[in-house]
C-alpha cells in the first residue's frame, strides 16, 4: 500500500496539499493487490477520513487479454485452452461450463460415466478453490503464511490428482465436446477416494485454528454487510449471495448434470458479513466432501466421450446457447451465438468475480482500510477471469 | 473465555510443527533440484515430433499435412512441406516438413496438436527444464531439436506408446489386407475383363482406415 497525493478527480479538484491533508481533508490511497499470486493485479483508489473509508473507486484491466474477442476468432475446441486460464484457480468448472454451453448449442449427449467424472472433478475444483480462498483470506487479515501454508497443503494434494489425470496442475483442459479427454484409472479414483475421505480432518483441523479465534471473529463479523436485496439486485452469485440469506445455487436451480441424483444441503448465511461468508466456503467444502463420496460409489465403468462429436472441423448449427454451472466462486455462464461457422459468432463470459465485485464500494464504505482487504479477500475474485 | 480461541489454534500449530518431525504427511517440502517427485503418466508440456527407428529424417512420421498449424490455438506451429517425397512407415510416398518450428515461449500446451494429428506424429514432452540464455532464437525450437525417437516416448508415456503402437501396426496390417485384397480382386477383375468388358472395382490400398486422411478432412 503506498500513500499517493492523486486524486481520484485530479481534473476538478485542487490539488491536494500537505496542508490541506492535515486540515482532514480527504486523502486518496491506491491500494489493491498488485501481486499476480493472490488475487491479481488491481487497484482501488480509496479516500480516506482519518482511517475511516468515504469512496472507494476500482481500477482493473490490467490483466485485460481480449478473451472473448479470441473466443470469437479461434475454432469452438481452440477455446477449451483458453478457458483454463479465466479463473485460473478453477480450471475444471470453467471447462464444464464452456463444454456444457457448446453441448447445448450442438444439442450433444455426455455418457454417463463422463457425466460422474464432471461432477467429481467440478467438486474437487471447488474444495480446492474454497481451502486456498479460506488461506488468502487469512492471508490479507495479516495472519501470514501458516493458515494458507495448511490451506495449499490440501490444495497440492488435490492438484497432484489433477496432473495425473489431465497431466496438468492448473491448466487442464480436460473436458471435451460430449465427455472427458481421457479416463480415469481405477487406482485414481481410488486415490482420489481416499484424499477426499480424509479432506473433513483438514476441515476440522482448520476451523479450530481460525474459526474460534477471537481476533478473526473481531476482524470479520459485522463487517462488510451484504444485504439480501442489494445482492439481488447487484446480480451477486454463489457463496457471497448465499452468505447473505438467499438460496440461490444453480446445482439446485439448474440441476445440470448430474447433481439430482445427488443429495447435499445448501448452507445458509443469515448476516451476509464477512464471517458468514467465510463460514459459508468452510460449511460448502463438507457438502462438496458428501457428493463426491456419493459419486464415487455411483461412478460405473463405460464410454467417456460421445463417439458422433468430430474432434476437427467441428461446427454446431447456427443459433445461440446460454450454459451455466455453480462455479466455486459464484454462476459462471457461457453464451454463444453461432452462424454455423467454425468458430462462435459470438462468445461471452458471464464470470461470477467481476459481477461479485461491482458490489465492493458498498461492502466497504465506513468501514476502515485494514477492513476493506478483508473485505477484498471475502469476495473471492480472480483477476484472470474479472478482466478476461 | 476470550482468548480460547487463539490457545486452540496454537494447540493446532503446535500440533503441525511437533508432528512435522514425526509425520511424512505433515512434512511436504520437496527440496527440488535435489529431490524430485516423479512426473505422472499423463504430465505433458511441450510438443515434439516421433521418429521411428534410428534416423530423425527418414523415420519421421509427420507428413506435413498442417493441421495441427491450423488447429494450434495460439497458433505457435510454423511449418513448410517439402518439394520430394519420401516414403513413410507403410511405404507410401508422402511429404514431409521441410522446416517445422514450434515457438515455446507462445505454446501454451493444450495438446490440441496431438488430438487432431491423424498419423500419431507429435506428442508430449514432459521436458520442463527448459530455462534459455537468449530472448529470442533459443525459445524456437527447430526440426531437428522437436525430432525424437519413439523410444524416447515409450520412455516417457510407456502405456500410451504402447497404445499407440498397436493403433499404427493394427492399421498397418488392415492396410496390408487391403492391398492384399484389392490385388487380388484386380486379378479376379482382369481375369473378368478378360471373359467379359466390366471395369474392376476400386480400392484405395493404402489409406489408414480408423484415421481420416487430411485431404477427407478439409
Amino acid at each position: 500500500m503506498d500513500a499517493t497525493v492523486q486524486t481520484i478527480e485530479a481534473m476538478e479538484r485542487p490539488p491536494v496539499t500537505m496542508a490541506s491533508r492535515l486540515e482532514g481533508e480527504l486523502l486518496e490511497v491506491s491500494m489493491g493487490p498488485q501481486h499476480p499470486s493472490t488475487h491479481g493485479v488491481f487497484r482501488m483508489n480509496v479516500a480516506l477520513e482519518g482511517e475511516i473509508v468515504r469512496k472507494l473507486k476500482p481500477v482493473f484491466g490490467y490483466l485485460h487479454r481480449n478473451h472473448e474477442q479470441i473466443g470469437e476468432h479461434t475454432s469452438y475446441l481452440g477455446s477449451m485452452p483458453y478457458t483454463d486460464r479465466l479463473d485460473y484457480f478453477c480450471s475444471m468448472s470453467n471447462n464444464w461450463a464452456y463444454a456444457l454451453s457448446v453441448e447445448k448449442l450442438a444439442g450433444i449427449e455426455v455418457p454417463e460415466r463422463a457425466e460422474y467424472l464432471r461432477v467429481i472433478l467440478a467438486e474437487l475444483t471447488r474444495l480446492q478453490n474454497h481451502a486456498s480462498l479460506l488461506g488468502f483470506l487469512l492471508s490479507d487479515m495479516g495472519a501470514w503464511g501458516t493458515p494458507l501454508m495448511y490451506a495449499f497443503r490440501e490444495r497440492e494434494k488435490i492438484l497432484d490428482l489433477f496432473e495425473s489425470l489431465a497431466g496438468s496442475r492448473m491448466m487442464c483442459d480436460y473436458m471435451r465436446f460430449g465427455g472427458c479427454r481421457l479416463d480415469a484409472s481405477e487406482e485414481w479414483l481410488a486415490r482420489a477416494k481416499q484424499i477426499v475421505d480424509r479432506f473433513p480432518e483438514f476441515l476440522d483441523e482448520f476451523e479450530e485454528l481460525i474459526l474460534g479465534n477471537e481476533i478473526v471473529i473481531g476482524r470479520t463479523q459485522n463487517v462488510g454487510k451484504l444485504s439480501a436485496e442489494l445482492a439481488i439486485s447487484a446480480g451477486i452469485t454463489g457463496p457471497m449471495l448465499r452468505a447473505s440469506g438467499v438460496n440461490y445455487d444453480v446445482r439446485k436451480v439448474d440441476g445440470y448434470g448430474f447433481y439430482p441424483r445427488f443429495k447435499f444441503r445448501i448452507p445458509l448465511g443469515n448476516h451476509g458479513d464477512t464471517y458468514d461468508r467465510l463460514m459459508m466456503r468452510a460449511l460448502e467444502m463438507r457438502e462438496s466432501v458428501g457428493i463426491l463420496k456419493q459419486a464415487f460409489a455411483q461412478i460405473q465403468p463405460g464410454p467417456i466421450v460421445n463417439p458422433k462429436v468430430k474432434v476437427r472441423a467441428f461446427r454446431p448449427p447456427a443459433g445461440e446457447a446460454y450454459g451455466r454451472i455453480e462455479a466455486p466462486k459464484g454462476e459462471l455462464g457461457f453464451y454463444l451465438i453461432s452462424d454455423g461457422g467454425p468458430n462462435p459468432y459470438r462468445y461471452r463470459v458471464r464470470p461470477p468475480s467481476f459481477i461479485n465485485l461491482t458490489v465492493l464500494e458498498d461492502l466497504c464504505l465506513g468501514h476502515t482500510v485494514a477492513d476493506v482487504m478483508v473485505i477484498l479477500g471475502s469476495v473471492d475474485i480472480v483477476m484472470g477471469e474479472v478482466d478476461r | 473465555m476470550i482468548g480460547t480461541g487463539i490457545l486452540k489454534g496454537m494447540a493446532v500449530t503446535a500440533r503441525n510443527f511437533v508432528g512435522s518431525y514425526f509425520d511424512k504427511e505433515r512434512l511436504i517440502t520437496i527440496q527440488y533440484p535435489e529431490e524430485r517427485n516423479p512426473l505422472p503418466e499423463n504430465y505433458r508440456n511441450f510438443p515434439f515430433l516421433i521418429y521411428d527407428g534410428d534416423d530423425p529424417h527418414a523415420g519421421l512420421r509427420c507428413v506435413a499435412c498442417k493441421i495441427c498449424e491450423k488447429e494450434c490455438p495460439p497458433q505457435c506451429i510454423y511449418i513448410v512441406k517439402s518439394d520430394d517425397k519420401k516414403p513413410d512407415y507403410m511405404g507410401k510416398p508422402q511429404f514431409y516438413p521441410k522446416v517445422f518450428d514450434i515457438d515455446i515461449s507462445v505454446c501454451m500446451s493444450c495438446q490440441i496438436c496431438v488430438e487432431v494429428c491423424p498419423f500419431e506424429a507429435i506428442k508430449m514432452d514432459k521436458e520442463f527444464e527448459l530455462s534459455k540464455r537468449e530472448r529470442f532464437d533459443a525459445l524456437l525450437s527447430r526440426k531437428e531439436e522437436l525430432s525424437k525417437s519413439n523410444d524416447y516416448y515409450h520412455k516417457i508415456h510407456p502405456l500410451e506408446a504402447a497404445a499407440v503402437d498397436k493403433n499404427l501396426a493394427d492399421a498397418a496390417a488392415v492396410a496390408e489386407a487391403k492391398k492384399k485384397a484389392a490385388a487380388e480382386a484386380a486379378a479376379k477383375a482382369a481375369a473378368a475383363k478378360a471373359a467379359a468388358t466390366k471395369p474392376p472395382p476400386a480400392g484405395d490400398a493404402a489409406s489408414v482406415p480408423g484415421k481420416p486422411t487430411p485431404s477427407s478432412q478439409q
